[in-house]
């Protein structure tokens, strides 16, 4: 029979399914769950029915947007935070670079590079406006379907808050 | 009929050889080791103005091994398309005490790394721009650490060799 050798055999294809799959989820596409509230109602919106209290949502995010680190207001993304590298979070993007935002106390200005990311539920968000803009090298891919709980699966739309945000590229068009 | 099966069948099995390789290139070059072209002044006289290659490792920084005097590879929080090599000079909790320009004035200034960060200045102070200019940089920017530079001394001979640590001798901290 040879066990040691049946023993190699799969020990190879659990490896090579292990480094493929590593590549397509960091070059094109993976599934992650998401955890808490910051994003209600886009992402685990905490109503009565039993499907969505059983578990997070999952999500898939599209790695191919970090070619050209092009992304648009609106779009939902997946970054490390800057405090701690080792926790991603998932918030919406609301201002690109040289924007100028409106917070509650000031206005800021998004330097280059960076982006400032708000969750879609205000007020149980941690996000941009704690700790600030957020380098778009720390981006890690964005949000384009939801998977799971099976009756909200569709893509996940942008918005804008245009009342908040003045955006250099908006103003160029007049 | 049966001589495209047999043709179509070998060429399946030339692509999957080949993509099975790609995958294990692609894993290879970002979580274990990979050579890069790092080219510029800011590092002077560490590296050449003109290019060296030299061999990154990926594992320290996701291990939380990194420490100051490593040479590291980060992506720019200006610009994320671009990767920067610089020195780490400080980790988070430490105080760093650094003057902007110090052939112009002798003003100094001094904070603490916030945590989650690290402080990276190239060895060429009067060239570079580093966290003097964009301030601290998250951790989770760092791609990772250099340790082995290829440099050809002349035309026939090419020198393998580990990359100073350690040469912080301009800046105090606590």
């Amino acid at each position: 029979m040879g066990t040691p050798r049946v023993l190699w055999s799969i020990t190879k294809k659990c490896f090579t399914v292990g480094v493929i799959t590593l590549t397509v989820s960091d070059l094109f596409a993976s599934i992650v769950p998401v955890r808490g509230a910051s994003m209600s109602p886009t992402f685990n919106p905490k109503t009565n029915s039993l499907l969505d209290s059983l578990s997070d949502d999952r999500v898939l995010v599209e790695k191919l947007c970090l070619r050209n680190y092009k992304f648009s207001h609106g779009d939902v993304i997946v970054f490390s935070s800057p405090n701690n590298h080792k926790e991603k979070h998932v918030k919406r993007i609301v201002g690109l670079p040289g924007d100028w935002v409106g917070t509650i106390y000031d206005v800021v200005h998004i330097p280059e590079g960076h982006c400032w990311v708000e969750g879609d539920n205000t007020a149980s968000s941690l996000d941009s406006r704690s700790f600030g803009p957020v380098p778009l090298g720390l981006v890690k891919g964005r949000v384009t379907h939801v998977l799971w709980p099976p009756h909200r699966v569709g893509t996940v739309d942008r918005k804008t808050s245009q009342n908040r945000v003045s955006s250099s590229s908006s103003a160029s068009k007049f | 009929m049966r001589q495209w099966r047999i043709i179509a069948k070998e060429a399946m099995t030339r692509a999957s050889i080949i993509g099975k390789f790609l995958c294990l290139l692609h894993v290879t070059d970002a979580y274990v080791l990979s050579s890069n072209h790092v080219l510029g002044p800011s590092m002077l006289p560490t590296l050449n103005i003109t290019g060296d290659v030299v061999l990154v490792e990926h594992l320290s920084h996701r291990l939380g091994k990194l420490g100051s005097g490593d040479l590291v590879l980060v992506r720019s929080p200006l610009d994320p398309k671009k990767t920067l090599t610089k020195r780490i000079v400080a980790m988070e909790g430490d105080k760093v005490t650094f003057s902007l320009d110090s052939t112009r004035s002798h003003n100094s200034r001094s904070l603490v790394v916030p945590k989650g960060h690290v402080w990276i200045q190239g060895d060429n102070l009067y060239v570079s721009r580093d966290s003097r200019h964009f301030g601290p940089l998250p951790y989770g920017l760092i791609e990772g650490k250099v340790f082995m530079r290829v440099s050809n001394v002349n035309a026939n001979s090419i020198a393998f060799g580990f990359v100073p640590q350690n040469e912080f001798n301009h800046i105090y901290w606590n």
